[in-house]
């Protein structure tokens, strides 16, 4: 990790009061690298990331920091230096995917590439065109587009002018899965080749899974965590990141006792009595603590199992059952309300219906300490 | 015929005078985010609420003998601005001034601000943004604009009896040509004026919303 950030392409540190309408105000206050290569920038929605990739565009001014790329200052606070949005010669793709409704797609993707000579600009819009598989929607205007398509020809026209670094802001929600993939799939192709930063937001976990060499997740204009996304998404420090990255469980819990031993401390849920082993963290006995459980940690079973490794084993009684595409959503009453996630088959087989008698297992380390 | 003649001539420059002055201002008074904006908004407006012999009064004043204008205009051209047409036009800018910022204004407020960040992230300066994507994405307030301010003038009356008064040539404009026949019993000749006036306001009126729906959809085909 470190020594990929030894040399950063791209280093933003700003500082920014919001007062913004839609979400409650905040203080904006962010020091990070980024690295040639995909960085998600990753937090739940009013989390300051919009904003972030809008200072680093000069879209929005920061009230103080310095922002530069590749060693040129596009913003310094304290020498009073802000280069206008259209020197940045940055590429920065929106969540609507922003084409001028009155021009074709030929013409939005052109319309970066005014400084070039005619010949240099069919030439480069020519190779976009086919590389991203748009040469028969060329002469189409936006509004006859689909939306995955205006989107690939916003990703166009913010590539062909070879941007220095490329800005995304959630591109890809409001799309299905297959255009997903098939966009992802092109941004990762012009990341083999190009190789400049990119700066993707998004609070979606798959596109994370999908993307993400390095994460950096933010939280109320605060930076909390950063690193590979599995080490970053898959230990969750704050609850509100928890739930943003796929964690339906949040249980709140007193400790009651510590095992230093075995690097495992005992948990009461409240409301009940029931008892789970997580992993140890930094509490003493008494004091409150939040777990993060994926629903899709949990097995559920029949009949109480035995030798087994996993250390949490709870009798319950199944609450409810919902299909939600391919899974189903089960929730059982175990002391603590637990939401499980198993495929239909499965629940084909342990024939679940409300009311069942279950046992959960659950892997100590399935646990996670949120704050 | 003189009069009508007059009321064009009046019509157009006064037409092409203000989407000169007007568009600036428009653009500064759609994208500004300064608090006090509503203040301009507001004296911007007056002409539509005052009466025209209340603005026409405060600008004969203004252009007479005493008033800051007249006392420039004599200085600079040894006759002051009241009763004369360049006296006319000054004073019909202004009275239209509403008619052609509001549409403006309106139109480029409506434009999708992520689209001028588009533009801006682009490369393109605040000027090109203006050029390639404000002023066509707004084209049907521009229309709007012009027609409305075009037939406004031409048929105004108030502020024209009382800065440019009735001398026949100079400031007789179509509409104090009517009432003066009407008021010498010439009714035939009053006619003749006035549905000309009539036809001419339909067919611009006509014309704003044709344009506009041709407009609107000649983004969706071709």
């Amino acid at each position: 990790m470190a020594d990929e950030l030894t040399s950063p392409s791209l280093s933003v540190r700003t500082k920014l009061a919001r007062s913004g309408a839609s979400s409650s105000p905040f203080l904006l206050d962010v020091d990070f690298s980024v690295p040639p290569g995909i960085t998600i920038l990753f937090g739940p929605s009013g989390a300051g990331k919009s904003t972030v990739l809008d200072c680093i565009a000069g879209l929005i001014t920061p009230s103080e920091g310095r922002i530069s790329v590749s060693g040129e200052t596009l913003f310094d606070g304290a020498a009073n230096k802000n280069i206008p949005p259209q020197n940045r010669h940055l590429g920065y793709l929106f969540q609507s995917p922003a084409l001028f409704p009155h021009l074709t797609s030929k013409q939005n993707i052109e319309y970066g590439l005014a400084n070039l000579q005619n010949g240099e600009r069919e030439k480069s819009v020519a190779e976009i065109l086919k590389l991203f598989h748009l040469e028969n929607l060329a002469s189409r205007k936006p509004a006859q587009l689909s939306g995955g398509e205006a989107q690939r020809v916003a990703l166009a026209r913010s590539l062909v002018t070879n941007p220095r670094v490329l800005l995304l802001d959630e591109p890809l929600s409001g799309l299905d899965t297959d255009l997903k993939n098939s966009i992802i799939a092109d941004l990762r192709a012009w990341n083999a080749a190009h190789q400049i930063p990119i700066l993707y937001v998004t609070h979606d976990r798959s596109e994370v899974d999908a993307l993400g060499e390095r994460v950096i997740t933010i939280d109320k204009g605060k930076i909390v965590q950063q690193g590979i996304p599995r080490e970053v998404l898959d230990a969750p420090r704050h609850e509100r990141l928890a739930l943003a990255s796929g964690f339906e469980n949040i249980l709140e819990g007193i400790v009651k006792d510590v095992r230093l031993d075995d690097g495992v401390m005992r948990v009461v849920l409240n409301g009940s009595t029931t008892t789970i082993e997580v992993p140890l963290g930094h509490e003493k006995p008494g004091d409150k603590v939040r777990i993060a459980i994926r629903a899709g940690d949990i097995l559920l079973a029949l009949e109480k199992p035995s030798g087994l490794s996993a250390r949490n084993v709870l009798q319950g009684t199944l609450q409810s059952v919902e299909q939600r595409s391919a899974t189903m959503i089960c929730k059982v009453n175990a002391g603590a309300v637990l939401e499980a996630h198993v495929t239909l088959s499965a629940a084909r087989a342990l024939s679940l219906h409300p009311g069942t008698e279950l046992w959960i297992v659950l892997k100590t380390y399935s646990c996670h300490l949120v704050a | 015929m003189t009069e009508l003649l007059l009321s064009f001539r009046l019509a157009f420059l006064v037409t092409a005078i203000l989407l000169v002055l007007a568009t600036p201002f428009a653009y500064w008074l759609a994208f500004t985010k300064w608090r006090a904006k509503f203040l301009i908004e507001a004296i911007v407006a007056l002409p539509l609420v005052l009466p025209p012999t209340v603005l026409g009064f405060y600008l004969l004043i203004a252009m007479g003998p005493r008033g800051p204008l007249g006392k420039l205009w004599l200085a600079l051209f040894g006759h002051t601005l009241a009763f004369t047409f360049t006296g006319l036009v000054i004073a019909s800018v202004l009275y239209s001034l509403p008619f052609c910022i509001q549409p403006l204004v309106a139109s480029f407020e409506r434009l999708d601000p992520k689209l001028l960040d588009a533009s801006r992230v682009l490369g393109a300066s605040k000027w090109r943004t203006f050029r390639k994507i404000i002023l066509p994405l707004s084209l049907p307030g521009v229309i709007i604009a012009i027609v409305l301010t075009f037939a406004h003038t031409l048929g105004e009356f108030g502020v024209v009896l009382m800065v440019g008064g009735n001398l026949q040539g100079i400031t007789r404009t179509v509409s104090i040509s009517i009432y003066d026949h009407v008021q010498s019993i010439e009714y035939a000749e009053a006619n003749q004026l006035a549905l000309t006036l009539l036809v001419i306001s339909f067919v611009l009126l006509t014309f704003v919303y044709g344009t506009n729906r041709r407009a609107g959809l000649r983004w969706l085909t071709n």
